[in-house]
């Protein structure tokens, strides 16, 4: 715990409680779309953001932000034109996404690969007050819009037909849905890495999903799971010496594990309690023999 | 008063028409059935007056105003014929009820007393009250399309518009709903709702139009049971493919009255 002490631990935990609690809170309405696996593309497509800006000299943050929300209102946009080869569409995005960002990081003045690896798999202990402010503040408004907007976006990812007719800006709410995903991508970028985004946006509301039994109690369950695996990650991996982001997803699995099991033994609980006496019923079929 | 007018419209998807030149005229406290066979066109016709399915020629006008400037979205009811494909996130009753009050509070304000009292009302209205913090994954197909009625009974419409709503039902949850829509149609509510067929709905349908082939091949008083249908013993039961024939051919016409 004495690491605690030094500032750059402080930072890397204030910055891993940030992301922990706005991942989930976006990630449920991915998740009820089907749509797990987009925060995923949208981190490989902010790749090629960050090599804007190293190559420009702009801070990556601001450039990864801006290329992933054009690239996510680009896959809403597929999305909501044709059904059938939007997977094709999308798959092509994201490996441009991705390969795009591999060369422009390489034509970086600092051609070192350590750059590369800082934004795919995190760096959390390099974070300077600057950054935890960025990251601060783009956390605010995702969390903010997610909770200002619940019904209006449960509406929309429950059933976007009956929301079209309910009068709401459908369009409007998804390019929003869209452009807070590239933000929360870029704040997650820094702490586990454009790799594993997805996992703090989706296996939180996975292991709430398991105990939960209302869509606002997932939500809640899932933000306090992400929190707990974000702030579990730093501490141990910062004792057993491995890397953080890969282990705040392994925590947030482990929740993942236990919320399963629990909600399986509870399920067989209750099943067990409710069953009538077994003597109520007459056999159907009496053999004599 | 008009509340649905739909003139010569001719709409479908990917350029596929599916409705070629149809009229039809709903007014205040109409009950319209949409009957047709599977691929007639009689969802898509549903689906085009709400806007959901784009429209190639003719016009949709809703309580007085074309369809494009339509903004009073709060004064129409839409039960889909499913809930949407189950996600795995959780959703309580009472959650996917308070959707139907969105229209009317808007997106950016917080739920009242009175939103909370409609869903309520709501939910009573189609027997699910004791339902109301229970995951929707645990009702049966019946109680979860008794659930969307609810959701579109809470924002207190004018236009109830219902996409096949007894489709696989369980014999108490189709009386439920003919029981909460006769109280909406009783207390002056229009309804639209397509059908396969008229069921325990039968005495509420004021008038039925048939769908065939994308128009509009009959427009009357709701067919009544006749044959073997008419016997009360006969249980209603044949296989699928033979539905259509007999809700468009065994027909004796009658009054056009509602039975309420």
């Amino acid at each position: 715990m004495e690491l605690l002490a030094y500032p750059y631990m402080l930072r890397a935990l204030a910055g891993a409680l940030i992301i922990g609690l706005t991942a989930p809170a976006l990630g449920i309405y991915l998740v009820q779309r089907r749509l797990s696996l987009v925060g995923d593309g949208i981190g490989h497509v902010a790749l090629t953001g960050v090599g804007v800006g190293l190559l420009t000299n702009t801070s990556p943050e601001l450039t990864a932000v801006v290329v992933a929300a054009i690239g996510a209102v680009g896959v809403e946009l597929i999305r909501e034109r044709g059904r059938t080869s939007g997977d094709l569409a999308l798959a092509l995005l994201f490996y441009g996404g991705i390969a795009g960002g591999v060369v422009l990081v390489g034509l970086s003045s600092d051609k070192g690969n350590s750059n590369l690896m800082q934004y795919l798999f995190g760096s959390l202990i390099t974070m300077e007050p600057r950054d935890i402010a960025v990251i601060g503040g783009l956390a605010t408004v995702v969390l903010v819009t997610m909770l200002l907007l619940r019904p209006a976006l449960f509406a929309l990812c429950n059933d976007e037909e009956y929301a079209r007719v309910s009068g709401l800006p459908v369009r409007t709410l998804n390019i929003l849905l869209a452009v807070t995903t590239a933000m929360t991508v870029t704040i997650a970028m820094r702490t586990v890495g454009l790799l594993l985004v997805s996992a703090l946006m989706v296996v939180p509301v996975a292991a709430a999903q398991q105990v939960a039994r209302g869509f606002r109690s997932t939500m809640a369950a899932a933000m306090l799971i992400g929190l707990v695996s974000a702030g579990l990650g730093v501490v141990v991996s910062a004792e057993a010496n491995t890397a953080p982001g890969a282990t705040t997803v392994l925590m947030a699995l482990v929740a993942f594990l236990g919320a399963t099991i629990g909600g399986m033994i509870r399920r067989n609980l209750r099943r067990r309690h409710n069953r009538p006496p077994v003597t109520a019923d007459p056999p159907d079929v009496v053999l004599h023999g | 008063m008009s509340i649905v007018e739909v003139r010569h419209l001719a709409a479908g998807y990917d350029g596929r028409e599916i409705l070629r030149d149809v009229s039809l005229s709903v007014t205040a406290g109409d009950v319209v059935a949409i009957l047709g066979a599977n691929g007639s066109g009689k969802s898509t016709l549903i689906r085009t007056i709400l806007g959901l399915v784009p429209t190639s020629h003719g016009e949709i006008q809703l309580f007085g105003t074309p369809q494009k400037r339509f903004r009073e979205w709060e004064r129409i009811g839409y039960v889909p014929q499913r809930l949407g494909a189950g996600s795995g996130v959780p959703a309580t009753v009472g959650e996917v009820v308070a959707s139907g009050r969105l229209a009317r509070r808007g997106v950016l304000s917080f739920p009242r007393a009175a939103d909370k009292a409609a869903v309520r009302d709501a939910l009573t209205a189609v027997g699910l009250l004791d339902r109301i913090g229970d995951p929707v994954a645990t009702l049966s197909g019946g109680q979860q399309q008794r659930t969307l009625i609810a959701r579109a009974l809470a924002g207190r419409p004018d236009l109830l518009v219902l996409d096949e709503p007894n489709a696989g039902v369980d014999a108490a949850s189709q009386e439920a709903f003919a029981a909460a829509l006769t109280r909406f149609a009783e207390s002056g509510g229009t309804i639209m709702l397509v059908l396969h067929e008229l069921g325990p709905l039968r005495p509420l349908i004021g008038r039925a139009v048939v769908v065939h082939d994308g128009r509009i091949a009959h427009e009357g008083a709701p067919p009544e049971p006749a044959g073997h249908h008419a016997d009360p013993d006969h249980d209603h039961v044949h296989p699928h493919a033979d539905e259509v024939k007999a809700g468009i051919c065994e027909w004796a016409p009658a009054e056009g009255t509602k039975a309420y």
